[in-house]
Parts: structure tokens; C-alpha cells; sequence
């Protein structure tokens, strides 16, 4: 089922009366999500990208704008008309009810005319607990489980009615480090052996990124941007998508283009055909750094720091944005610097310009930085 | 360690003396007066020990009329309270413009003095040279006779009674209950709504299980209160309850010690320990009610 949001818009009035203003948590969303993926809302908290899942379950009702699930208006249904299932991100499963009454409540709810019997309602319980393999704990109690069983537990409520939608709000908040590297592998899992259309909310990018078809980056209630995580690591539309994506984050210089070439401070560091004269920000991913004897970026050497597989050499620079910056790099290339100076040389395809004030991407004139073709 | 030890007995010393003295010994004391057959209380002599007291409270036509009257109003007042309470909280739960001011008029009963309580009652429901009461008023509005709820026949004024204790003992409810309803985490309300929950089942399903630990609180402590009505009695019907055929153990405990039928210490401590019993039976009940129906 793919959805369809078309100028959709949530306001809610100011908390504090005196303010006439009102909060513009999502504002002004067109997109489609094609059928059977898996999609990453992405974004700082605060940003909107819960107030959108709640819209889209229809716990909450657009301001404007509308909402289709394929062809069938959905924006004034209530949640339960809808088809949805959705997953907390406290899991809020029943404390009172066994994992097996609680992915039953969902089939208990129909009416009384569509609803199964009560051996079949089991039979699809047992189901949906098979898809999230939590067979062998269905008659405990949440408070018996632990944090990555309730989780699946949840799962397997939403799934229960054979929804059209899944949504999961943070499904990977409360869980601990291992726990959510398996969970998110697991997510991924159901929604394959499903092909259900899954939408899920999260501000860490790493997350999102690992399991995700589709992000959608959001902020203070806009799209950034929506493409493939690779894309959107590789050519950010802006500044801020491109600082918010990515561990360690990119490295952010005040740069100047001067007669096609780009300069960080007094070093030309590449050509910039086509970008007109100005001071411009040069965001630099951690990989995009050859050390090079030669290299055109003379940088601070702060130290060298090896972290199992990596090795990444911290260094200083006038124009960061920091105070340090990071590059990484090959442990071969790293032997032997010491004390004083660092010298790089830039990858074009890592390194990015945007605008000093808007903080948009400007696209060099030979497509360079575009990550197709590489 | 023994020292340790000798220091601690001596700080718990004073509330462990001031309980000795006005918990322990009155309690023993208790089941001694009721032991000793006879007892005289101006010479301080008894003739023998058994259980004669006993025998005698338990064919005591007032006593008997007292348990009755107790019961009564046990097992009207407290389901009422509790039901009614549950449905204020709701509703009080479920507004949002006026909730404080709502939430502070159903307190007010708890912080209102007994007996002004009890003028209220007397407009509402006395006769007198002046006026029927309002409640009469009202039914013969209605086109029905007058009923004297104060003197008139039993039914009225158990009804009165029952009336004044529930809302006497109504506003605590309230206050416990819609607390237990405010602390219900919402987002079980919007999982239940997503998974397509009527209103009906999501209060039996969610809402009434989720609090259904302070509704035995409030069932156990209710039970407890009622039985031990006696000062809301004699704000309505003065402190003659035997003659008003209104009285309830305690009033009949109190009576064996002061009243006008009085210096029966004997009498009065069979009557208090078989009050005890009964108490503690039925929180025993309770208590294995809640343990069986509740979330461990």
C-alpha cells in the first residue's frame, strides 16, 4: 500500500496562551511512499517526525493537506478505519494481560459480526508471535519480559490485524546497544517476510541509515530531504543534512572560491569551476582525507587516535567550525606523524560546498561531489 | 554489635513505651474486661472468669439491632461510594475547561466540619414546627406524601443514613480515584484507539484493571470506615441511637461504657472484640479477593 501526503500541515496553538502564535510542527509535507519499503523519519527531536506518524496513524488530524493510503482518502478516518498498526515507542503493552492477550486485544475489538473465534483469534496471535519469534514466552506478563521481548511483543500486536502500514515511534529508543543492532536486523526481517509498507521515526541516523530504503530528513517540521541513506550521506541538499548524517560527523571549514578554486584559508585546496566568487562553508567527510606530504590543506596535528579498525587523526585548523576536526584514514598512512603540521589532500566526491548564509548545497559546475558515477 | 544494638532499643525506646502504655496494655486490658464475668467497677471486683459477656452482647436485642444496622449500611454505603466515586473521577478525568474548580467543589465534603454537615442534613430532611425539610418539599411536588426521615420509620431514616455516609466518605474516594485515573500512562488509551478499542472495552479492558489496585484500597479502608460509623449516627439522630433503633456496634460499645444504660466495661469489651473478628474477617476476604484478581 503505498501513502500518499499531499501538503500536509500540523499546527497546534501556543502552549502559553499569551502567545497568538501558533507551533508549526509539521509544515507543508508532499511525498509518496512507494509500496512495501521500509522509510526513515529522520530529524532532531522536536522537529515534527512524531506529529507525522501521528497523523498518518490518524491520532492526530491535519491541519490541512490530506493523506491517502493507494487510492483511498484516509485524512478524516479515525485510527481505527484506517489499517494501520502502530508501535510505541514505550511499547505501552497492556501490564495486566499475558504477550498472548495482548496481541489478541487488537482481534478482541472487532465487531462482533467480523470477529474470529476465539480459537482463531488464538491461532492468529500464535501467527504473528511465530513472525516475531516470541513462541515461547506468550503466557508471561511484560513485566516478565525483557525490554527487546516487549518490543516484539508490540511488534506482533500491530501486526496482528494485518495492517496495511506498519508505524514504529522510536522502536529502538529503550533498548540497549546489542539489543538494538539485533532489533533493527529483526525489523528489517518482518517488514521483508511482510512486504508491508513501514514507516518508523528515529534521531539517530546511524539507525536510520542501516535498515532504512527511503530517509526522509526532517527538521523544525520541514522535509530536508528524501532519498537513499547512501545518497543522503553522500549529497546532502544542505548544511544540516549533512552535519546531522554521519558518525564521526563531517568536518564544516569557512572556505572562499576565488576565480574557480577553492580555498580553505591560504590553501587551494581544489577547483570549483563554475561557483561564483564568495566566502562558501566546505563541509569535508572524516574518509575524505589523504594524507599527503604534499597535500594542499596544512593542518595542526592535535594527536593520532586508533580505535580497533580505525585510526583517525585529530587535527586543528583556522577555518573549522570546531575546535577539531577528524579525519580517518588508512593506520598505514597515519604511521610516523608526529607533533606540528598534517598535510591533506581532498577527495572531490567527500567534500561538499554550501552557501555562507542559506547553508544550501552549491552543485559545482561538472556535477562534482554528485556521488553518482563513482 | 551489642552495643549497636543497645543504642537502637534505646532511641525506639520512647515510641515503644508511649505504645505499651496507650496501644498494648488497653488492648490486653480489653480482652481481660471481657473475660471477667460480673465486674463492678466501683468496688473492682468480678466473680469468675468465661465467656458469659460474650453470650450476653450476642442475645442483646440492642447489639443484634446494632450488627443489623451496621451490615446494612456496610454493604449499601460502600459499593455505592466506591461506584459513584469511580464515575465523578471519570467524568471529573474527562472535562478539561472548569476540572480544578469541579475537582475542588466534590473535596469540599472532606474539609466541611461533621456537624455542619449534619445542619445541612437537618434542612434537607427535618421536620419541624417551621418547614417539612426540602426532600419533603420535593415529594410533594411530586404529588407524594411527606416522610419523617428523622423519626419516621426505619426504612427513611436508614436511608438518610446511608445518603449522609456516602457523602461523607465520597470526596477521599474522589480525590484517590481520579489521581489513579490521571497517573494511567495515555499512551495505552492511544494503542488501544489505534488497535480499534470501544470506549466500553477500554474501561473494562485497560482503564478498570490499570486502578484496580486503589479501588481494593479504597473497598478495604471503606469497609474498615463503615464499620466503625458511630459519630455521623449521632449527627443526625442525636446520642439516643438505641431509642432512634438507629445505633451501630461502636454506638453500642460506647453506650455499654457512658451512656445512660452505661458502667458495663465488660459488656462494651466482648462487644469491641467481636467487632474486631468481624473487621478482620472480612479484610481477610478482601485481601484474598484483591490478591487473586490483581497483577503480582
Amino acid at each position: 500500500m503505498k501513502i500518499v501526503l499531499e501538503h500536509l500541515t500540523k499546527r497546534f496553538p501556543n502552549r502559553n496562551r499569551k502567545i497568538k502564535s501558533e507551533v508549526v510542527a509539521v509544515d507543508d509535507f508532499t511525498f509518496e511512499i512507494p509500496d512495501g519499503t521500509l522509510i526513515g523519519l529522520l530529524g532532531p527531536s522536536g522537529c515534527g517526525k512524531s506529529t507525522t506518524l501521528n497523523l498518518i496513524s490518524g491520532l492526530e488530524t491535519p491541519t490541512e493537506g490530506r493523506i491517502f493510503f493507494g487510492n483511498r482518502e484516509v485524512t478524516n478516518l479515525p485510527p481505527e478505519k484506517r489499517g494501520v498498526g502502530l508501535v510505541f515507542q514505550n511499547y505501552a503493552l497492556y501490564p495486566h494481560m499475558t504477550a498472548l492477550e495482548n496481541i489478541m486485544f487488537p482481534l478482541g475489538n472487532l465487531k462482533r459480526d467480523e470477529r474470529p473465534s476465539k480459537e482463531e483469534m488464538r491461532e492468529r496471535a500464535r501467527e504473528a508471535a511465530r513472525l516475531v519469534q516470541i513462541e515461547p514466552y506468550l503466557e508471561r506478563r511484560p513485566s516478565e519480559m525483557s525490554g527487546g521481548q516487549q518490543q516484539r511483543v508490540a511488534i506482533a500486536r500491530a501486526l496482528v490485524k494485518k495492517p496495511e502500514v506498519l508505524l514504529l515511534d522510536e522502536p529502538l529508543s529503550n533498548l540497549d546497544a546489542r539489543l538494538r543492532l539485533q532489533t533493527r536486523e529483526e525489523i528489517r526481517r518482518i517488514q521483508r517476510e511482510t512486504g508491508i509498507t513501514t514507516i518508523f521515526v528515529t534521531h539517530d541516523q546511524e539507525e536510520a541509515m542501516s535498515i532504512s530504503d527511503l530517509i526522509v530528513v526532517m527538521k523544525d517540521g520541514a522535509v530536508h530531504q528524501i532519498a537513499k541513506p547512501q545518497d543522503v550521506y553522500d549529497d546532502p541538499v544542505n548544511l544540516f543534512v549533512a552535519k546531522f548524517l554521519g558518525t564521526p560527523p563531517i568536518d564544516v571549514f569557512d572556505g572562499e572560491v576565488k576565480g574557480g578554486t577553492l580555498f580553505i584559508g591560504e590553501d587551494a585546496v581544489l577547483p570549483a569551476r563554475g561557483v561564483e566568487d564568495g566566502p562558501v562553508k566546505v563541509g569535508v567527510r572524516p574518509e575524505g582525507f589523504i594524507p599527503d606530504p604534499d597535500g594542499a590543506l596544512r593542518c595542526g596535528l592535535d594527536r593520532v587516535e586508533v580505535m580497533g579498525r580505525d585510526t583517525s587523526i585529530v587535527f586543528r585548523h583556522e577555518g573549522l567550525n570546531a575546535d577539531t576536526g577528524r579525519a580517518i584514514v588508512d593506520a598505514e598512512a597515519a604511521r610516523g606523524l608526529e607533533g606540528g603540521e598534517v598535510r591533506f589532500s581532498l577527495k572531490p566526491l567527500k567534500t561538499c560546498l554550501f552557501d555562507k548564509t542559506t547553508e544550501a548545497r552549491i552543485r559545482l559546475a561538472d556535477g562534482g561531489g554528485k556521488a553518482a558515477g563513482r | 554489635m551489642k552495643k549497636q544494638n543497645l543504642k537502637a532499643w534505646l532511641y525506639l525506646l520512647p515510641a515503644l513505651a508511649f505504645l505499651a502504655v496507650f496501644m498494648i496494655y488497653p488492648l490486653v486490658d480489653v480482652v481481660v474486661y471481657s473475660l471477667e464475668e460480673g465486674y463492678n467497677s466501683a468496688s473492682q471486683t468480678f466473680r469468675g472468669v468465661g465467656l458469659y459477656n460474650f453470650s450476653y452482647v450476642l442475645r442483646d436485642p440492642y447489639f443484634l439491632a446494632a450488627v443489623r444496622n451496621t451490615f446494612i449500611l456496610v454493604v449499601i454505603t460502600v459499593p455505592v461510594s466506591t461506584g459513584l466515586a469511580l464515575l465523578i473521577s471519570l467524568g471529573l478525568n474527562s472535562i478539561k475547561a472548569l476540572k480544578n474548580l469541579f475537582q475542588t467543589v466534590y473535596f469540599l465534603p472532606y474539609v466541611t466540619n461533621t456537624l455542619a454537615v449534619g445542619l445541612v442534613f437537618m434542612i434537607l430532611f427535618k421536620k419541624t414546627a417551621y418547614s417539612e425539610g426540602l426532600v419533603n418539599l420535593l415529594i410533594n411536588w411530586f404529588g407524594g406524601p411527606s416522610v419523617d426521615f428523622i423519626d419516621g420509620p426505619y426504612w427513611a431514616k436508614m436511608l438518610v443514613m446511608c445518603i449522609y455516609t456516602v457523602w461523607v466518605v465520597m470526596p477521599f474516594k474522589i480525590l484517590i480515584l481520579t489521581s489513579a485515573l490521571a497517573s494511567v500512562n495515555p499512551e495505552y488509551y492511544k494503542a488501544a484507539r489505534v488497535d480499534g478499542a470501544s470506549r466500553g472495552r477500554i474501561f473494562w479492558r485497560i482503564t478498570l484493571p490499570m486502578i484496580s489496585p486503589m479501588i481494593f484500597y479504597l473497598v478495604i479502608t471503606g469497609f474498615i470506615g463503615a464499620f466503625k460509623a458511630y459519630a455521623d449516627e449521632v449527627a443526625l439522630f442525636g446520642t439516643d441511637l438505641n431509642a432512634a433503633g438507629m445505633n451501630t456496634i461502636v454506638g453500642y460499645v460506647y453506650d455499654m461504657l457512658y451512656g445512660n444504660s452505661g458502667g458495663y466495661p465488660s459488656y462494651a469489651s466482648a462487644a469491641a472484640l467481636i467487632l474486631f473478628a468481624i473487621v478482620f474477617t472480612i479484610t481477610c476476604v478482601n485481601l484474598l479477593i484483591s490478591r487473586r484478581t490483581q497483577i503480582s
